[in-house]
């Protein structure tokens, strides 16, 4: 018993080390680094202990700023990727050809590299002295004045980062919500034909309950994905997000970290540790929420 | 007879609802499919377009009859694509290689093997899910410069490797496969190792592969925590050489080059998509998470 013992922590020890040093001490470091005030990067040495790091990023404008976007986008973008991704996956399911081939493409998003495709997205939306970009020819063919998404106003720029931030999550939540429509067990739907139920009471009654955990998970996992957009705002707005006035939260801590205006872990560590405690308080209300309302079969 | 065609006429009304339902939902999911193509196809397109052809474009043309493949001539001469493509293949397969090494053995651990504490190490295991990664990678970012292993291969790699969750996923697998076969096994003599590698590991290959792919994915996507650990072009990924190329490559104006650039880094995935495609959503379905 003893030998086997020993050998199961031997079996267990790669992934103890990784996990410790990588992810456990991190966790403590970070807390640590988010008060030590004054840190200096270059001779590890700091003033005190205390909330000024905390009472910085609060005050900072480009942090408020970075809130103000990620608010935005979080709101506008969990609703409606969610909504869309319902009305595809309800349109898939009531077809029979071309099925696979559609989930296919609507899903082929999901493996592009999206800095890669982000580039792509810039140029469709650009506007240059020397084109104006095919958005814009759509808007000027449908009687439409031009605008410049990448540099122009900031519903503008906006508009680009929601649009292409439901073009990267929709795959995900579409295979999730199709194959949890494809469970629901069909004689619900032959007892509802039978009554002469009509088809958006079906709908409502029946499928959306069933489905329902899935929605949740789907709302839960959004929240916290979009909370953390950072790299899809990169491949369109390029790494000085502060020049475009598109920041993120996340976006925050990286060029706090590194880069031009980068080398105060600190600040990095105060600004991690607020946007971790309001995905944390977002999720637990989704949960309390999701408990309330779902129907678990 | 009366009351016939009356059946009649509801059921044809029926059915010409029933048409129009479909023409509609056909329409819509085409209309999506073309937005989630069109950038497929306007990058390829861009990028057999030449320079000047392109340029002299105030209109964007959504086709073009003098393709040329000029474009990648320069995305291999001018930036060091290939450099950052063969960084992106050692990344890649050197982390998904020692992942899952590490998975294996940890799922086997807590799949077959009896100690005591497991249940509460697993408990443990599993609230790591919950650390967010943008949390931990400011400590990860000191560390691994203080180790003096930024814009090195071992520096990119080492963070990336453990994934909690496929430990779980692989451990759920392990689990299913009868107790009595390892039984059976340990009468015969057969050690644990030998047991793992010519037993579970052929059982579970399904699984594996689908793991492996996730993590190739993950691995060839991967953004932040290169550009940190990088500044030296040499060790660029692919996401971070894009980001490179669009920023001081070839000159700003010269799209159809940056554009034949991102068809080359994004041919790759997809080929592994179109032929692992079932495997890949089913794979994603039971265990991914991205958005």
């Amino acid at each position: 018993m003893d030998k086997n013992n020993s050998k199961a922590w031997l079996y267990l020890l790669p992934a103890m080390i990784f996990l410790g040093v990588f992810m456990i001490y991190p966790l403590f470091d970070v807390i640590i680094y988010s008060v030590e005030e004054g840190y200096n990067f270059a001779s590890q040495t700091y003033f005190g202990i205390g909330d000024y790091n905390f009472a910085y990023v609060l005050r900072d404008t480009y942090f408020l700023q970075a809130l103000k976007n990620t608010f935005i986008l979080v709101i506008i973008t969990v609703p409606l990727s969610t909504g869309i991704a319902l009305l595809i996956s309800v349109g898939i399911n009531s077809i029979t050809k071309l099925r696979d081939f559609y989930q296919t493409v609507f899903f082929l998003p999901y493996v592009t590299n999206t800095l890669a495709v982000g580039l792509v997205f810039m140029i469709l939306f650009k506007k240059t002295p020397y084109s104006d970009g095919f958005v814009n020819l759509l808007i000027t063919t449908a009687g439409g004045t031009t605008v410049d998404f990448i540099d122009g106003p900031y519903w503008a720029k906006m508009f680009v980062m929601c649009f292409y931030t439901v073009w990267v999550v929709l795959p995900f939540k579409i295979l999730i919500l199709t194959s949890a429509l494809a469970s629901v067990n069909p004689d619900y739907y032959k007892a509802a034909r039978v009554d002469g139920t009509s088809k958006l009471r079906i709908f409502t009654r029946i499928t959306l309950p069933m489905i329902s955990p899935m929605i949740f998970y789907l709302v839960i996992t959004g929240f916290i994905g979009a909370f953390k957009a950072y790299s899809d705002v990169v491949a369109i707005f390029g790494t000085n997000l502060n020049a475009a006035g598109m920041n993120t939260i996340v976006g925050y801590v990286y060029d706090m970290l590194y880069g031009d205006s980068g080398g105060y872990p600190s600040f990095a560590a105060a600004a991690a540790l607020i946007l971790f405690a309001i995905v944390l308080t977002i999720t637990c209300i989704n949960l309390l929420i999701s408990n309330k309302n779902t129907h678990y079969a | 007879m009366n009351t016939n065609t009356d059946f009649s006429a509801i059921e044809k009304k029926s059915q010409r609802n029933e048409r129009i339902r479909k023409i509609i939902t056909y329409v819509l999911l085409t209309f999506w499919a073309v937005i989630v193509l069109f950038p497929f196809y306007w990058m390829i397109l861009t990028s057999v377009k030449s320079y000047s052809a392109y340029n002299s474009e105030y209109v964007p043309q959504l086709y073009t009859l003098s393709p040329t493949m000029q474009n990648y001539f320069d995305a291999f001469t001018a930036v060091p694509l290939t450099r950052y493509f063969l960084n992106t293949l050692i990344f890649t397969v050197v982390t998904t290689l020692l992942m899952m090494v590490v998975t294996v053995l940890a799922a086997f651990a807590f799949a077959r093997l009896k100690f005591p504490g497991k249940d509460i190490l697993f408990t443990l295991f599993l609230s790591l899910m919950m650390i967010p990664n943008e949390l931990v990678i400011i400590t990860n970012f000191v560390t691994i410069t203080n180790a003096g292993m930024r814009n090195s291969y071992i520096g990119l790699i080492l963070p990336s490797v453990t994934s909690v969750f496929y430990i779980y996923l692989l451990k759920e697998n392990f689990e299913q496969i009868p107790e009595e076969l390892y039984k059976a096994a340990k009468v015969d003599g057969t050690s644990d190792f030998k047991y793992l590698w010519k037993v579970m590991i052929p059982i579970c290959q399904p699984t594996m592969v689908t793991i492996a792919i996730l993590k190739v994915i993950e691995c060839w996507n991967s953004y932040v925590w290169p550009r940190l650990i990088t500044d030296d072009q040499a060790y660029f990924l692919v996401s971070n050489g894009i980001q490179e190329i669009r920023e001081n490559g070839f000159g700003r104006e010269n799209i159809p080059a940056m554009m034949a650039a991102v068809v080359v880094i994004s041919v790759p995935l997809i080929v592994l998509f179109l032929i692992f495609h079932k495997k890949i959503m089913a794979g994603v379905s039971r265990g991914g998470t991205k958005g």
